[in-house]
């Protein structure tokens, strides 16, 4: 036996396959090309610009799941995780993700999964084309993880339901066009009491109440929204009346997996930065890297990186398969948030200086990453959710 | 490891059809995880406590042999089963039923440590010498790599090689020699050039006993060490006193031999990441019985929040280091020589078996600290994998230098 070294080949790791590299490839492309020099720019205007949504749609990529007939690129969801993996690591910012993806995997699914045909032909193809933006609004001022005790009223008359209440941290929430908007409508407390309407901007009484500040994920527009007797014609209601908690249930699995799917992306960016810094940066007469401290370092984050990758990457196979996978998605989405700040906290720690500036993206990607552990169900409910699958 | 080097034109790809458990493992893996889960638990389990005060007995292996657990991933030309790298897996999995880490040390020893460089580098008589009576569990093998000067930096050993006409006389010592004081053979590692560091390393596959089971001339077991945990396994301090072998004991290439030995290391950590995750795996099963039956304040203590997030975290760290381990033994499997993941995977599974343990232990609380509830015995079991084939800190160097660090 000759002797035998690592030459770093290394074959695609499933779920995905060469297809899905070559759309990889796409998107790095466009990305590094489109997004990533106007970050900077897009994060102190608090927004990225509307066009960045028809630009994405001309490319095909905000459809890259949907079927034809609806505008889509007939794709599957491994598709849409190679855009928003890739999103992440060439892309460097938390808000142009969110935003895009909270119009593209958050708010159109429940259309997509739960509309009825014209329903869908009336905001999809809108929708996939870039057009019309829309949102998801669950969470209120008074209820977020408990989304059992939402207090927003649809109540019925005749064909119209009128609508009451508010709701904040939504992402998109201020441009969006069409809000995907969890309401109460049945009086008892609960799950059984919720169901889904689509709302729209220019209805009367619908007012986008306040623009959010937030620690990061400055490019994405965070609104609060109030509904002050919001009338909805019926034909808006998605899904069965007081069957809403079931849609919300639906697209959680999806969410939480794209976020962890986004950390996985991000945590590579990081390391690839880090690791090209430790090398080039000298201290004390060497790069700073070859410092067994910060090579550790260095080697405590890729490996934190890449059993985060692994554990995704497995639910990510299940959920396309159909398998009942709410375990291997809720462990994935509570390491990967954990371990995407933490290492992005490494990394500002061997930037020193540099990373607690603005202009290296190091201390926006602590800001951005900080939300991990909050956003699509906190860490605490991950593991209330993992405790209940043991029996506990 | 017969895939070990394979030409990676079989690779597999994910089997969409496959179900919850994972790509790599066909029905075969499976029905074999059955069969031996089956014979660890009545076989090997019942006798756990008993074999910390004996050692596993040697029959046990001469068992598992029998019954072809030895030899899953080896050619059948030599009493092997021919099954793939991915058997590694299952058989360390299977193992972990044991509930004796000791006992699963030194199976490993001879099947994912001494064996594999006697297939792969073996010359054909070799192979017939050693391989095949290890595969049967006829002869014991154990593995010489660490000195009592030198551990992790392999290229500083002192025992040495040196040719003399037909033979080779090594003088030195080994220590922390598992399954050192009763092996039939040992695969050695010794300097030929004893001015060189790791150009002048070659190994050896040497007889430590002759036919009568007497020890060959000038081998002594000069200490067996008493160790914090895995007390089913022997581990023995070697000693070479003018020990004569013939020139055909060589093992692969003269001068070769810290190469060799750094591809035996990755299937040995690779194996070693999987039989912490389902070690991890094991002792949270336990643990979490009893979060359901032992009361406190009037409820289960499993019905607490505190403890309930303590399973929920502890299941998190053992499926992202089984899956990682899984991922990692596909490129492996597959041809691939991905010594940056094994090397990681290596590292996150032994880390969180030892987190695991502790925190098994605490949820047990006094019982946790009691012989008797055998937590307290896996957690100074598990503390080993942290230190051996290659402690933490030599694992993050080896990850840090993949990076150009």
């Amino acid at each position: 036996m000759s002797v035998v070294k690592d030459n770093g080949a290394r074959a695609t790791l499933p779920p995905f396959g060469e297809e899905h590299e070559e759309l990889r490839q796409t998107v790095r492309r466009f990305v590094q090309k489109e997004i990533a020099p106007h970050v900077d720019e897009w994060e102190a205007a608090r927004e990225f610009p509307r066009d960045l949504f028809s630009r994405c749609a001309e490319l095909g990529f905000l459809g890259l799941k949907f079927p034809e007939e609806l505008g889509g690129q007939g794709g599957t969801h491994l598709h849409d995780a190679v855009w928003v993996e890739e999103l992440a690591r060439s892309g460097g910012s938390g808000g142009v993700a969110a935003g895009l993806n909270a119009h593209t995997s958050i708010a159109m699914p429940p259309i997509f999964k739960f509309g009825t045909e014209e329903q869908k032909q009336r905001w999809l193809p809108a929708g996939i084309a870039g057009e019309k933006i829309g949102a998801l609004g669950i969470t209120e001022p008074g209820a977020g993880s408990d989304v059992a005790s939402l207090a927003t009223t649809a109540v019925r008359h005749g064909d119209t339901y009128v609508v009451n209440g508010a709701k904040t941290f939504i992402t998109n929430g201020v441009r969006a066009d069409f809000l995907v908007c969890a309401c109460r409508t049945k009086e008892e407390g609960g799950h059984g009491g919720i169901s889904f309407l689509v709302l729209e901007r220019e209805m009367a009484g619908y007012e986008v109440s306040r623009k959010l500040e937030k620690m990061g994920w400055h490019s994405s527009d965070t609104g609060e929204i109030s509904f002050a007797d919001v009338e909805v014609p019926a034909e808006n209601l998605l899904g069965e009346e007081n069957g809403g908690f079931k849609l919300i249930m639906a697209n959680f699995a999806w969410e939480r997996l794209l976020m962890a799917i986004g950390a996985v992306g991000a945590m590579q960016r990081l390391i690839e930065t880090t690791v090209a810094y430790a090398g080039d940066r000298e201290a004390f007469g060497r790069p700073i890297g070859k410092f067994q401290a910060i090579r550790h370092h260095v080697a405590e984050m890729a490996t934190k990186a890449e059993a985060s990758r692994a554990l995704t990457y497995n639910a990510l196979r299940l959920f396309h398969e159909g398998q009942d996978c709410i375990q291997e998605v809720s462990m994935a989405k509570l390491m990967t948030q954990r371990a995407v700040l933490e290492i992005a906290d490494q990394s500002l720690q061997i930037h020193g200086g540099y990373g607690y500036m603005r202009e290296y993206g190091i201390e926006r990607a602590v800001r951005d990453a900080r939300l991990g552990p909050i956003g699509g169900g906190t860490d605490e409910i991950m593991k209330e959710i993992l405790g209940k699958t043991m029996g506990l | 490891m017969a895939t070990a080097t394979g030409n990676g034109t079989s690779v597999i790809k994910p089997d969409f059809e496959s179900g919850r458990k994972h790509f790599i493992f066909s029905q075969e893996h499976e029905d074999l995880r059955e069969s031996m889960q089956a014979w660890v638990k009545k076989e090997l389990w019942p006798h756990r406590n008993e074999w910390e005060e004996t050692y596993w007995p040697t029959s046990a292996m001469k068992r598992a042999g029998e019954l072809g657990f030895l030899g899953l991933c080896f050619p059948e030309e030599y009493g092997g089963q021919g099954g793939d790298y991915f058997y590694s897996l299952v058989r360390a999995e299977c193992m972990s039923y044991s509930g004796s880490g000791g006992t699963n040390m030194g199976f490993a020893v001879q099947t994912d440590m001494a064996l594999p460089p006697v297939h792969l580098l073996g010359t054909e008589e070799q192979k017939r010498k050693y391989l095949e009576p290890g595969l049967k569990g006829d002869k014991v093998a154990c593995l010489g790599i660490t000195e009592p000067g030198a551990g992790s930096d392999v290229a500083g050993i002192r025992t040495s090689a040196i040719r003399d006409g037909d033979e080779y006389v090594i003088n030195g010592s080994k220590t922390f020699i598992t399954n050192g004081t009763r092996a039939d053979f040992i695969v050695l590692v010794a300097k030929t050039d004893p001015n060189e560091r790791h150009a002048g390393i070659t190994l050896f596959v040497v007889d430590l006993k002759d036919e009568n089971g007497e020890k060959v001339p000038g081998f002594t077991v000069s200490k067996e060490l008493e160790k914090m945990g895995m007390h089913a396994s022997d581990t023995g301090e070697l000693a070479f006193e003018d020990v004569r072998v013939p020139a055909d004991a060589v093992l692969g290439e003269v001068g070769k031999g810290f190469y060799h030995i750094a591809w035996e290391l990755q299937g040995e950590r690779l194996v070693a990441a999987a039989g912490c995750h389902a070690g991890a795996e094991r002792m949270m099963e336990k643990t979490l019985e009893y979060a359901k039956e032992r009361e406190a304040f009037g409820r289960p203590i499993g019905k607490f929040q505190a403890i309930r997030h303590k399973f929920a975290e502890m299941a998190t760290k053992i499926e992202a280091a089984k899956q990682f381990t899984y991922s990692t033994a596909w490129r492996f499997g597959n041809g691939e020589y991905p010594v940056r993941e094994i090397t990681m995977a290596k590292l996150y599974a032994s880390r969180i078996a030892c987190e695991v343990a502790d925190e098994c232990v605490q949820i047990l609380g006094g019982y946790g600290y009691m012989k008797e509830y055998e937590i307290e015995r896996a957690y100074r079991d598990v503390r080993l994998n942290r230190i051996g084939a290659g402690t933490d800190e030599v694992m993050l160097d080896v990850i840090g230098r993949s990076y150009g660090l």
